[in-house]
């Protein structure tokens, strides 16, 4: 039976944004569709389609990310996905998921597309306003792929558009979805919830957050050289890749104590500063910032700045932490540190804004015991530096599947 | 001497105001052996927008300034006590005497009467009018209060001080927009081939329509004959008023004897070579009651050369570039990207 609270008044499609795919659509008929069970044949040949052209497009080679992207979508791994995810129990999409992806970061709008496919649904996918060229390649081939009717009913499921801040177009994809997906920080999230969806849809929201490193000061003197080069490489990805400012970049660092903890610091950060000094192109305004930060910290907390040869590593000590550490926080290489004698010193600070914590050094199993035995509110992920960025279908304590699932259950 | 008095002023600062003194402890300064002034800490000046800096207790406090700033932003707020209120003024007398004479001459302000109305919340724009029009011996303002030219009232006012040096002063961009734009609209020419122009506020927005200082000054000219030479912008800031930096008739601005300017690098803010850009460090030798001697601005600026200007005045010459770029930084926190 149809309940009054079900019947959803749409609102007209407005004009104010731009389809990069279809190049025209029928919204009625893209409402129309049917969801389908998770990891459907169709959608894992596409996916494996779209991998294989984007690997093979010799413009890639410029974007790591859109390779990661790649590898991400390829057969073999999506298998893995679908026999880690799913089980006998019946499953099928919600239906149309609306993305709100990041201005930000540029290959975001992939990968939420793509789990909103694996789980079976139709997507509207709102791309960032900021051009990006890593964005358009992959947009080029998913049009290419598109186009050739092999994938028709993949392509049904895609609708990609863009638009500015100043567009009505949320009301009307909001209208029109059964679940939003809003990536972005906590002002975004609370102008796009000023639309209403309808009463049985629901938001799955990616707010802002703060994320920590711990580093075992033991494991970083016992690295060799080429270990040492990879983990500052992993760091660096972590973090001055996205200009510290991805939520899962560590701001600050805690380490083991050891009796040679200065000596292991000393190793680690040269090993990072010799990779930015060459990578990251530190601007005026990131100098002045950093400066600024240091020196608020300073007045709120004690600090003691640690030497650097420049401003782009800029590091600080911090004596005690203060339980509202992530307020001061700095983009583009800052970061905080404080010893630690035992894992469990982080657990006082730890709230809800925790994401991320890429750990050196440590015991997958004393990290779980670390979680089991603190109950912490947040910290969602506790990965290997390096893999703090890495995409995954459980992220931020959402298992994505599921999220983006249903189960009709047949007695 | 500059180290000297500067060494004092960190020494005071710490001893008077608490913010600062964590900074400079968590700087790791050694308070009882300073080095010499280039490399004393400098503070950004967006500290005062976050922080209540003052080095002199609250009942002391006489004037509070504030930063101009645009329509949401925090604006700084800079402690005067009697003091360093009174040395400002003096600092001003002096730097500006070398262009307007010691005596005070008529005054023609280019604003609007408007904005000094409020005189408890000192705007930027209103406390650069106060601060300046203690060189007028009588004062005209040019616009009436809806920011129109405010023609009989110059017409009588110049009748009157025919002849004499009329000093003007306004904000770059008003002087344009108001004075010049209007002048030239209405057809009517003042006679101020005597007049003596002091204009500041930066040139961002005149940056924008493609005007140049020579431009400028000839446009100037053209309507109500000003020499150009007699057209003075200057660089000041409210965080160190009274301190400003002259333009000189060669078109460069000036360190006074009260101040200091260097040029940072970005990188590692080591000092930059003279004719190389940087970021502008400006040191004053007034701020007692607040911690504003040595600041970093977030403007970039050139020194030319220092004592060897063609104009005859001493200290260093230099020009600002303007406002240092915001990033564009990519990642996913709202922390800087305007989204949405």
């Amino acid at each position: 039976m149809r309940k009054f609270a079900d019947v959803v008044i749409l609102m007209q499609p407005s004009s104010n944004y731009t389809m990069l795919f279809p190049k025209t659509i029928d919204w009625e008929q893209f409402i129309s569709y049917r969801p389908d069970v998770p990891f459907s044949d169709e959608v894992i040949d596409f996916l494996n389609a779209l991998s294989g052209a984007i690997l093979k497009d010799r413009q890639s080679r410029m974007f790591p990310d859109a390779i990661t992207f790649a590898f991400f979508c390829r057969k073999a791994n999506v298998l893995k996905f679908k026999k880690q995810y799913t089980d006998e129990t019946l499953r099928l999409g919600r239906g149309i998921l609306f993305h709100i992806a990041p201005s930000n970061v540029p290959i975001n709008f992939g990968y939420t597309l793509v789990a909103g496919l694996m789980a079976g649904n139709a997507n509207i996918v709102r791309v960032s306003s900021k051009q990006f060229a890593q964005v358009d390649l992959i947009i080029k081939h998913i049009y290419a792929l598109l186009e050739t009717g092999e994938y028709n009913e993949v392509a049904i499921r895609i609708a990609l558009v863009r638009y500015d801040r100043m567009s009505d177009a949320n009301a009307y994809f909001s209208s029109i979805c059964n679940v939003r997906v809003i990536w972005g920080g906590d002002a975004t999230i609370s102008t796009i919830r000023k639309n209403d969806i309808p009463a049985r849809s629901f938001d799955v929201c990616f707010a802002d957050r703060y994320s920590i490193a711990a580093i075992n000061s033991k494991a970083v003197m016992g690295a060799s050289e080429a270990d040492m080069k990879e983990l500052a490489e992993n760091f660096y990805n972590d973090t001055y890749l996205f200009d510290q400012n991805a939520c899962s970049a560590p701001h600050t660092v805690f380490w083991m104590n050891d009796p040679e903890l200065e000596a292991a610091k000393e190793k680690f950060w040269n090993a990072v500063y010799e990779l930015a000094d060459k990578r990251y192109q530190l601007q005026p305004v990131m100098s002045v910032d950093k400066l600024t930060a240091f020196y608020r910290q300073a007045a709120c907390m004690d600090v003691k700045a640690e030497q650097m040869p420049d401003n782009v590593v800029v590091r600080t000590e911090v004596k005690e932490v203060p339980k509202n550490i992530e307020d001061f926080r700095c983009a583009c290489g800052y970061f905080s540190e404080h010893t630690i004698n035992n894992l469990d010193e982080i657990s006082p600070l730890v709230n809800i804004k925790y994401q991320t914590l890429g750990y050196f050094g440590f015991d997958k199993s004393v990290l779980e015991t670390f979680v089991r035995t603190n109950r912490f509110q947040g910290l969602d992920r506790i990965v290997p530096i390096g893999e703090t960025t890495a995409f995954a279908l459980t992220w931020d304590g959402y298992n994505l599947i599921d999220t983006f699932t249903r189960i009709p259950s047949v007695l | 001497m500059l180290n000297e008095r500067l060494h004092k002023l960190t020494r005071k600062h710490y001893e008077n105001c608490e913010p600062y003194r964590r900074m400079m402890d968590a700087r790791g300064l050694d308070i009882n052996n300073l080095p010499v002034y280039e490399k004393l800490p400098f503070l950004p000046v967006r500290l005062f927008k976050e922080f209540e800096l003052r080095s002199c207790q609250k009942e002391e406090v006489v004037k509070t300034l504030t930063s101009s700033g645009t329509t949401g932003q925090q604006v700084s707020r800079i402690y005067l006590d009697r003091a360093t209120s009174s040395s400002q003024q003096k600092c001003l007398t002096k730097i500006v005497s070398y262009f307007l004479g010691t005596k005070r001459v008529p005054m023609l302000i280019l604003d609007s009467s408007a904005v000094i109305k409020n005189r408890n919340m000192f705007s930027a724009r209103g406390a650069g009018i106060l601060g300046f029009s203690m060189f007028g011996s009588k004062r005209q303002y040019a616009l009436d209060e809806n920011m129109e030219l405010d023609i009989e009232g110059m017409k009588m006012f110049l009748e009157e001080h025919k002849g004499e040096t009329i000093f003007m002063f306004g904000f770059t961009f008003m002087v344009w927009q108001h004075f010049y734009k209007k002048l030239l609209e209405r057809g009517y020419k003042p006679e101020l081939s005597k007049g003596v122009l002091i204009h500041g506020g930066g040139w961002k927005k005149l940056v924008t329509e493609k005007v140049s200082p020579e431009e400028y000054k000839k446009c100037l000219n053209d309507v109500c004959g000003i020499l150009p030479e007699n057209v003075h912008d200057y660089y000041g800031m409210v965080e160190q008023t009274g301190c400003v930096y002259m333009e000189c008739k060669c078109g460069h601005l000036h360190t006074s004897a009260f101040s200091d300017v260097l040029i940072r690098r970005h990188k590692d803010f080591s000092l930059a070579d003279i004719g190389e850009k940087g970021l502008v460090e400006v040191v004053s030798v007034l701020p007692e009651s607040y911690p504003g001697h040595i600041l970093l601005t977030e403007d970039e600026g050139i020194i030319f050369g220092e004592d060897d200007c063609p104009c005859g005045l001493k200290g260093k010459y230099f020009k600002i570039e303007g406002r240092i770029k915001n990033a564009e930084i990519r990642g996913c926190s709202d922390t800087y990207a305007a989204k949405f």
